[in-house]
This record gives structure tokens, sequence and C-alpha cells, in this order.
């Protein structure tokens, strides 16, 4: 498995919507690749001919009756809302400048 | 009186209210007093509701004055964890992007806490969403240890565990995603059940891992959670993973607590090398005392355990980068504009705030998660992780062919110091060593005090696992090592816990 790089992190930050500072990026180089050198020994596992596992219990589908219920008023939607207009949450510009 | 009320079990609380010999609004005053007086230098607690919860204790005084039969825990107060959503109280995860938010809506755990008459004395600290084992990736501080006030109560649930073992609550909810009311549990010689998944409603829980996170009970006796276990389980409409089958008849099995006959399952991988002296001594011993009360002891090998932290580390921060991503300053919670920039694009308001919002260990895992799940990696990464689940899972499966309940320390160490493994993240993580294999799996564990370390005198615990759909054996075991331990020492651990009034007056 490739090293993690400066960039690598970056870039990831980036995907997951989060700024870092020079210094946190610095200090998350580090730990990440520590982090996924230990993680990486998954691979050592005897797990050529494994059925993934994605969760601890049979799913099976969920449906409910289609009958109006209780739910939430918009006064109660809004009320955690950092910013509102017009009974809608009031959000930044959604496109580029150009 | 007062201090009578605060060490009572709930049990004994719950038997004198229907008695009608105490109040409700008597019982919860004493634990608000008690909170004022130690809680500055404790400090479980994120928010206290001294109003709302008086006001709930008046009503079930009044409705029990007025002759109506009510649940056994009406008018037994409750502490609950900062990640179950409560309406018109604060939630915020520990976190500071939800800081000050007042969710629209009861989980339903909250809501049916409500309905059985618990009166909610307040909110619990907690590591930023559950992300962590000591409190102290809380944003507002971390929680103390009743037993030595400069070592860490555990975590996440450090703030639950901390309010029972400082007498602050009689009851305590929590959520183990990888330990995170076990292993708070056992560092405060309290006790803490995570309950098969799917046994308890995950509605209104902020999600960390949907697949491994699930709530349960944390109190100070077995008998005390199993009570708290009926009230939180059963099956839920709005969570499409509730099991839809009876809850396993705990309370019945922690007042038996017979385990005669009863195959107890010692995990050899779970055992011996990297577990502190003093926790193996009192593991040795608490195992001796279910022998003692007619169980046989087997050996049982789950060799994929060792793989299990790494397969974690991977499933954990794959989900939660996902479920974090809710997080974005549009709806709710924090919105934080990028400086020098008079009109920003939602992303850069998305980025800015999540920088301002989430601490470093949140940050660190919604990065790892975003990269085990990035395309090129996946199947090296998540993919490998998941098929460990599936190897972790069978093991599970054929030990407990050999065992009805198997039997480990849950955690490797006594409670650490504050600050000692907040520089290394995986020193951190292998605190969870012994717990998180339960989450991958499934079943349900739990963690019951077996004594204190020679070497430092702190809370050991015990922890016991069942297969899915058979915590009731855990209250068995646990009630009987519980009752057999008690009757050694002569009283409860927690009698020999240093007085905190003392303390808190030096420090004050």
């Amino acid at each position: 498995m490739s090293e993690l790089t400066r960039a690598d992190v970056a870039h990831l930050a980036g995907l997951a919507r989060i700024d870092l500072s020079d210094a946190e990026l610095d200090k998350m180089v580090g730990e990440l690749g520590i982090i996924l050198e230990s993680v990486a020994t998954v691979q050592n596992a005897p797990i050529a001919d494994v059925e993934p596992m994605s969760h601890p219990m049979p799913l099976v589908n969920v449906t409910r009756a289609d009958v109006v219920r209780a739910s939430l008023t918009p006064e109660q939607a809004l009320a955690g809302a950092p910013e509102q207009d017009q009974q809608r949450f009031s959000v930044p510009r959604i496109l580029d400048a150009e | 009186m007062t201090t009578e009320l605060i060490t009572a079990t709930a049990a004994e609380l719950a038997a004198r209210l229907a008695a009608r010999e105490i109040s409700s609004v008597e019982v919860t005053q004493a634990h608000l007093d008690r909170t004022a007086a130690v809680d500055g230098a404790v400090h479980s607690y994120l928010h206290v509701d001294a109003e709302g919860a008086l006001a709930s204790a008046r009503a079930v005084d009044r409705r029990r004055a007025a002759g109506e039969s009510m649940p056994t825990l009406a008018g037994v107060p409750i502490a609950v964890k900062d990640v179950m959503t409560t309406a018109g109280l604060p939630t915020t995860c520990g976190s500071r992007i939800l800081q000050g938010w007042i969710p629209p809506y009861d989980s339903t755990v909250v809501a049916r806490l409500k309905a059985a008459g618990l009166p909610i004395l307040g909110k619990t600290n907690m590591d930023e969403f559950a992300m962590g084992s000591s409190t102290e990736h809380s944003a507002y501080g971390p929680s103390r240890n009743p037993w030595d006030l400069d070592r860490i109560p555990g975590g996440s649930g450090g703030g639950s565990s901390s309010v029972l073992a400082s007498f602050q609550a009689p009851l305590a909810t929590g959520t183990d995603t990888g330990g995170s009311i076990r292993q708070p549990a056992a560092v405060t010689g309290t006790v803490g059940t995570k309950p098969t998944y799917g046994g308890v409603s995950r509605y209104g829980l902020v999600a960390l891992a949907s697949s491994l996170d699930q709530a349960g009970p944390c109190a100070r006796t077995v008998l005390d959670t199993a009570l708290l276990h009926e009230v939180m389980a059963g099956h839920d409409p709005m969570d499409s993973t509730s099991i839809d089958a009876p809850v396993p008849a705990v309370v019945e099995a922690a007042r038996r607590a017979d385990v005669a006959g009863m195959r107890i399952g010692i995990v050899r991988e779970l055992t011996g090398e990297g577990f502190q002296a003093g926790v193996q001594q009192r593991f040795d011993e608490a195992v001796r005392h279910l022998v003692d009360a007619g169980a046989q002891v087997v050996e049982v090998s789950c060799p994929s355990f060792v793989y299990a932290l790494a397969a974690y580390y991977l499933i954990l921060p794959s989900e939660a980068s996902s479920n974090l991503a809710k997080f974005d300053a549009m709806r709710y919670g924090l919105r934080v504009l990028p400086a020098g920039d008079d009109d920003p694009s939602a992303e850069q308001v998305m980025a800015a705030t999540r920088e301002a919002g989430f601490g470093d260990e949140v940050k660190r895992r919604i990065i790892l998660g975003t990269y085990a799940l990035s395309s090129g990696y996946y199947d090296a990464y998540y993919g490998s992780a998941q098929k460990v689940r599936r190897l972790i899972s069978d093991d599970f499966a054929a030990a407990f062919a050999s065992a009805d309940v198997l039997v480990s320390p849950t955690a490797p160490t006594t409670a650490f110091k504050l600050g000692d493994k907040l520089d290394d993240p995986m020193a951190m993580y292998l605190n969870d060593i012994a717990t998180i294999p339960a989450n991958l799996a499934g079943v349900p564990g739990m963690s019951v005090p077996s004594g204190l370390a020679p070497e430092d005198g702190l809370p050991v615990g015990l922890q016991i696992l069942a297969p899915a759909m058979q915590d009731q054996r855990l209250y068995a075991v646990g009630a009987a090592l519980e009752a057999r331990l008690q009757a050694a020492w002569g009283a409860p651990l927690l009698a020999s816990a240093p007085d905190l009034t003392a303390a808190t007056a030096k420090g004050a």
C-alpha cells in the first residue's frame, strides 16, 4: 500500500469538506500514517474466500402503512436553522462565482 | 436521609416510592443537591435540568397519590447521555458543532423513559460524537473518575459512568459502538450493558457507526441495570433495524442469579499478555467465584479477534464519515463563514464550519473513513475489514457452540491518568481491544465490577458476552458474581470509593 502524502491528506480533507490549517495537516499526515499501517493488517487475515459482512443481523426491508402520522411543524423543523427566510432554510450560494 | 437517598439502589428507591415512604421530589432533589456539591469537581454533566426533573417528579408523585398504578421505576431519576435527543433540552454530543442545539423531538429511548415516569436530571458528558475512551475528546472538557479525579472515567460514556460512581444519579443511559458503555463501567466500578444489536431503538440517537451503535443501560447494580434495560428495550417501528421480538427476561435473570450448570468460556485471545497484572488477577478470581457458584469453565479460541481492532478502525470511520456528512451548516448546528470572503459558497461555508466545529479526533476519523471508502482503496481497506467482520462473527458462533457465555476482562488496564494517551491515538484505541468484537458481531455484552487492582487500588471490570438475543444470560452471570463478590467484600465496591465532598471542599 502506498504511503499517504501531505497532498493526499489535503485532497481527502477537501472531499470530506473540512478545512485544515498547515499545522493540522502536518500533524494529521503523521498520525494517519501510523493508524493506516496498523489497520492495514486486516489484509493479513485469512479472508480469501470470505463473504463480506456489512451488518450484524440479517436485514429485511421494513415498510409501513401509507397513512399520515405526526411530524414536525415548519416552525419546529426550522427552529435550529442558522438562517431562515419565508419558512425555508436560507443557505449560501450553491454555484461557483464566475 | 439525603445520603441514604443518593446511595440507595434504583430497585430500593422504586420499592420505597411505590410504598409512598418517600416522594420522587425528595429523591430528585437529593440528587440535584449532590450534583451542586460534587459536579464542579467531577464534571459528569453538560447540562442539568433541575426544573424539568422536579416537574416530572411532582407529576409522578401526584399520580401516585391519586392511586394510579405506576411503572416500576416511576419517580426514580436518571441521567441521559448527550447523544440522545431530548425535546426542549440541549443535545450536543460533546461537540462544538451542536453547541446550543435544542432538538425538536425525543429519541425513542427518552420517550420511553418519560413514559415510564423517570425524571431526567440532565445530559451527561461524552467524547465528541462518542469517539474516544476517556471523555478527553469532549469539546466541553473531560469528566473525571470519582475514584481519582486525575484519572479518566472511561469513554465515550464517561459522563454516565462518573455520574453513577459519584452518586449524582442511580441510573444513566449509554451508547456502545466499540465499548462506550462497558469500558467506562469497568474503570469506575459500575455496571453497564450493551444489548444485542437491535435490542434498543436507535431512533433519535445521533449516529456514529450505524451498524455498530447500540444504546443500553448503566447503573450501580446488576438488578438496576436490568430494570432500566427493560424500560429502554423493545421493538420500535421508527428504527428499521429494531428487533421485533419480546425483550429477553433480563430482570427475572438478575433476580434468580443462577449459573448452576452454565458453561463459561474463557477467550484465550482476551486474557494474559497485554492485560495489567491486577486486572488479570481479579479476572481469575471472578472465574473461581463462578465455578464455586456451579458454573463450568471451558477454554475457547477466537483466532480472528486479533484482527478486530484493525477491522473496527476501518468500518467505524467509514460509517462515521458518511453519518457526519449531515453536519453541513445548512439546517441546524453551527455555521461559520470563512474569513476574508464576503460571498462564500455553500461548500466553503461547510468546510469552514466543519474545521471550527469538529475536534481533532473527529477530523481524524472522518478523513480516515473518506480514505478507506475512496475508489482504488475500497477493496483493500473497507472490503477486507468487512470480511474480517465475518470471521469474527464465525468465531463467536463456534465459541458459543461450546460455551453459554464468554468472559474476559472488560479493559486491559485500570483508569489511566488524564492526558496520558491523548497524543497517541493508537494507544487510546487499544483500550477497546476486548469490547470491540461484540459490536462487530452484534452480540450482547456487560461489564460488572470484579474488584480493585492491588497495584493501584482502582476498579476492574469483568466482561460477559452472550449469543444474540440471549441478553438474560449476561444478567444471570453478572448477578451471581455480584452477589458472591459483595458477600466477600462485605459491601458494594463503591462503598470504598473516596469521599468526594472532602475532595470538592479541598479543591474549592
